[in-house]
This record gives C-alpha cells, structure tokens and sequence, in this order.
C-alpha cells in the first residue's frame, strides 16, 4: 500500500531555536490511508514539530514530506486540527466556530453562504455524536473545558478531512471524559475512514485507539520503536483491562523510559 | 443589588463632593476669583456666557469628532497593517514612536504654512495626537493571536489574510475600543490646541482670548465646558465598547 503520510529522513531546526539544536533528526515515519497511528515520547522529543512537518506549517532542513503522494511545500489544505487547548474563538458560539473551517476551505467556502442549513444541519450532527446535542447556540465560555474538547474535534471534522492531527487533544480532561471521547474517536474513524496521527502521553490511550504506534527518542527526536496493534475492531472499553493490554502498555512504557534515560 | 445601586450612584456623589470641597475651600480660606474662582462663580459665568460658550463648544466638538474619526480609521488600516506584517512592524516603529513623541503644539504652525487658519488645522491636531495609540492596540491585537489558532486555520490553506479578518481583526477589538476612551480625550486635546493657535473660533480661541483679557470666570467656564464634553464622549465609547465586545468582558474583575 503506498503511504498517505510519507516523511523521509526529516531533520528540522526552528529559525528560534537558541542553541541551534535540531527538533527532529533523521527522522522517518510512513502512515497509510485510513490509519489510525499514535505518537508517544518524551515530553519535548519533537511530536508537535513531526505534526506541523506533516501538515506544511513548517519545512524540514533535510529530508522530505509527501502528503497523499504530493511533496509538501506549502500548508496541506486538508487536515483538521486539534489541540489540548480547544483554542474556541470567544465571540463565536459554538455552532459558528464549527464551521469556521467551511469558510476557508473550498469548495465549502463558495457554498457557505447558500447551503447554510445543510452545513449547519451537519454540524449539529456533529455536535450530537459527541454527545453535545443542541448546545451549539451557546458560547464556547459557557461550556465546561471538557465540552470545549468536544467542539474542537467537531471543527476539525466538519469539512471531512482528509487528515486528522490530533495533538494531546485529552491531555487536560478528567479520566471518565477521556474514556468516554476515545469512544467518540473510535466510532468516528470506523465512520469516516480518516487518516488519524495522534500525539499523546497516554500510552493506554494509545494502545486502545491506535493500529500502529511509533515512539520517538529524546530531542533531537526520531521513531526508536513501531508497534502493530492487534486488537480486532471494533474495540470494546473492556480491552483495556485485559493482560494483552496491559502487556502492550508495559512494553511501551519500556521503549519511553529507554528514550529518557539516552537522553 | 446594594451594591449595583451604589455603583451608579458612586460618580454622581463624587464629583458633587469634589465641588462642594472646593467651594467650601474657595469660602474659607477666602480665596480671590482671580486665583481661583469657586464653582458657583464658574457655573454663573457658564450660565452668562451660554450662547457664546456653546456656539465655540459645538465648534470644538465638531472638530473634535472630525479628527477623532480620520484616527479611527487611519488608526484600524495602519494597525491592520503592522499587526500582519513583522518586517513593516519593526521597520515602522521607530518612525511611529518619534512622530509621536513630538509635541503636537510644534506641529501647528506647520499646519498653518501648509493649510491657514481655519478648521484644518484643529482637525489635524486632534487627529495626529489621537491615532498614535489606537494603531499600537490594534498591531498588538492582531500580532498576539494564538500560534494554535494560526496553525488550525492555515492548516486548513488559509492565507495570511484569511486569519487577519477572520481572527485578528474580531480579537483586536477589545484592544481597540480600549484604545477609543484613551483616543477621544486626547483628541480634544488636540482641536483645543489647534483652535488657540490656528482658528478664530472654538473653545481654544475663546481660551485664547478670555486669557488675554484677564477674563478668569470665562476661562474656567470654559474648561468646565471642555471637561464635561469629553466625559459625554468617553460615555459614548465605553458604551459603545460594552455593547460590540460583550463577550470579552465576562471576567468578575470588570463586573
Ligand atoms: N517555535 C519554536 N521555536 C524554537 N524552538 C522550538 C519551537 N517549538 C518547539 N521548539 C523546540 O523543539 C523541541 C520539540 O518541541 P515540540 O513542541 O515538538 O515537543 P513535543 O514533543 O510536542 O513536546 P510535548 O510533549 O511537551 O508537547 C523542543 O525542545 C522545543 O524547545
Ligand atoms: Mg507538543
């Protein structure tokens, strides 16, 4: 199968960086179309920047980037993204920063205007799978941080990305919550068969969501270790209280504390 | 609910409070009108001079609104401009910051050579002394949206102007109407001091010549005049500032 997402040999260096250190080295990492992958690490190992490599918000040094078989040389056009931040726009409700991205992305952005009802019909639709039903009328600053959470992933969904980026999205939720929108994320990619790149700190989130996960080494960051996951689809909540689970985890919870410890 | 009451009545007590004092200072200690006049004497020179008075105010205010009105919108393009652009940001700024710090009372000669006397060179004034901060809040607005947000939209192939519209100029806004109530006043700052220098008629002139004539009441009648025009158009714009940025102030220190 050819790649979706193809970076070779990627070596980056911000313009910022102080002491001139390179982010990621030499890094390789190929995901196909439809996978789900996760991206674990140590903390400033280089996740974020392997996220903005893959999306054109930044450009490698050294190596190259091929997005759905084209060389990136410009901002993708294609990918939605969310962060652990839900970074809403506070003069926007809910429903009007879903469709934010609709007014950006052709061909929705000559459509909006007309098609207003079925794009919002749509969203809503959104809004009710991640269990935020008819509260798309409220500002983002009235919703709990957790709501917030679920409203990024709607605007990262609305204009049926290709590509999805997913950075830390839950790393700020309570544990129910985070269970409860892995569930969300599993039914969605069963659903729209997106290509989903992961960054977390979770590994059992990781290991319950993913096909494939990469662990990356201490900064400059590179893939160290790639792991199948095996777990038949669709997966239950249960898994993740079986031994097989609980084996992958210790096993990638190896493969990060090595990363620390060559650090 | 005390406490809202208070609120609104809080302004009224004290400034009635200010002028009861200084009319009870003006009374004990027997102060001459010339030095300074007490505020009934004030308010008795505004009540005699009325006609004189609001025909220069409503000049003022007119020159005022005029000036204030080129900043808001050279102020909004100009800060547009730099909070997108880094390069022309750094490269302008020392260019800003020293036109700035001129005092504007030098330049309205120059406006004379350039334009005479009349109703130029007060409309100007007013607006060269009040664009200066509304640029810095609008670039500063524009130029602090969050790199997350940045990276949603351009993700998404948005151009720098997308996010400009679309994010910066909405999330400037607190900023810029901030910058308004700082705007207003000193813009009749600066018809005031284009009319001394440059008009024949407004609150400046009248300044101008009550001062030459010794005539002191006046002169105080007509700063008070002056004061309570530029609280009406404060008023004006933090009211106009609550009602376009609800949602920015939902914090309970504004509250
Ligand atoms: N804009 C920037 N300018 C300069 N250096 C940067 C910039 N962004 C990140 N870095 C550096 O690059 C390295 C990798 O950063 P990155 O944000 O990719 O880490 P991360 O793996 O996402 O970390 P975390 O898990 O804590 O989010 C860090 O050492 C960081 O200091
Ligand atoms: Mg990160």
């Amino acid at each position: 199968m050819k790649p979706f997402v193809d970076l070779h040999d990627v070596t980056h260096v911000y313009a910022r960086a102080e002491d001139g250190v390179p982010a990621v080295k030499n890094l390789t990492l190929r995901i196909h179309e439809g996978e789900f992958a996760a991206i674990v690490g140590p903390s400033g190992c280089g996740k974020s920047t392997l996220m903005k490599l893959a999306t054109g918000l930044q450009f490698p040094r050294e190596g190259t980037v091929f997005v759905d078989g084209r060389q990136v040389e410009a901002p993708v056009k294609l990918a939605g993204m969310a962060f652990q931040n839900p970074t809403m726009l506070p003069w926007r409700t809910t429903l009007d920063n879903i469709l934010l991205p609709l007014e950006i992305v052709e061909p929705h952005r000559g459509r909006l205007r007309r098609n207003k009802a079925e794009y919002v019909a749509k969203a809503e639709g959104l809004l009710e799978q991640v269990g935020l039903k008819g509260q798309g009328h409220k500002y983002p600053w009235q919703l709990s941080g957790g709501m917030q959470q679920r409203a990024s992933l709607c605007r990262a969904l609305i204009h049926e990305p290709k590509l999805l980026m997913l950075d830390e999205p839950f790393g700020a939720l309570d544990s129910f919550t985070r269970e409860e929108l892995w569930c969300v994320m599993r039914d969605l990619h069963a659903a729209q068969k997106v290509t989903i790149i992961l960054v977390t700190h979770d590994l059992r989130e990781a290991a319950f969501l993913a096909d494939r996960i990469f662990c990356m080494s201490a900064r400059p960051g590179r893939i160290v270790a790639e792991r199948e996951v095996a777990f038949p689809r669709p997966r239950d909540l249960e898994i993740t209280y079986s031994p097989e689970f609980s084996a992958l985890v210790h096993e990638l919870r190896g493969h990060i504390a090595q990363a620390r410890r060559a650090a | 609910m005390r406490t809202k009451n208070q609120l609104a009545l809080a302004p009224w007590i004290f400034t009635i409070g200010f002028f009861v004092l200084w009319e009870v200072a003006c009374r004990a200690l027997g102060i001459s009108s010339f030095i300074l006049p007490a505020p009934s004497t004030i308010l008795l020179a505004v009540w005699e001079y009325r006609i004189q008075l609001g025909y220069h105010a409503l000049h003022t205010l007119w020159m005022t609104v005029a000036g204030f009105g080129l900043a808001v919108a050279f102020g909004l393009l100009l800060g547009m401009v730099l909070g997108s652009s880094r390069l022309i940001n750094a490269g302008s700024y020392p260019l800003l910051v020293g036109f700035n710090s001129i005092p504007k009372v030098a330049v309205v000669p120059i406006l004379v050579f350039w334009f005479g006397v009349g109703w130029v060179p007060p409309v100007l004034t007013a607006f060269l002394i009040s664009f200066f901060p509304i640029v810095v809040n609008v670039a500063t607005g524009i130029a602090t949206v969050e790199p997350e947000m940045e990276d949603v939209l351009r993700a998404l192939g948005a151009s720098k102007r997308d996010i400009v519209f679309k994010v910066g100029v909405p999330r400037a806004m607190p900023y810029f109407f901030g910058s308004l109530k700082v705007a207003i006043t000193l813009a009749y700052v600066g018809s005031v001091i284009g009319e001394q220098n440059a008009s024949n008629v407004g609150i400046g002139n009248l300044l101008t010549r009550a001062s030459a004539a010794f005539e002191v009441p006046l002169v105080w009648a007509a700063l008070v005049v002056l004061a309570v025009l530029g609280v009406v158009m404060y008023a004006i714009t933090a009211y106009a500032e609550r009602s376009m940025t609800g949602w920015a102030q939902r914090s309970q220190m504004a509250a």
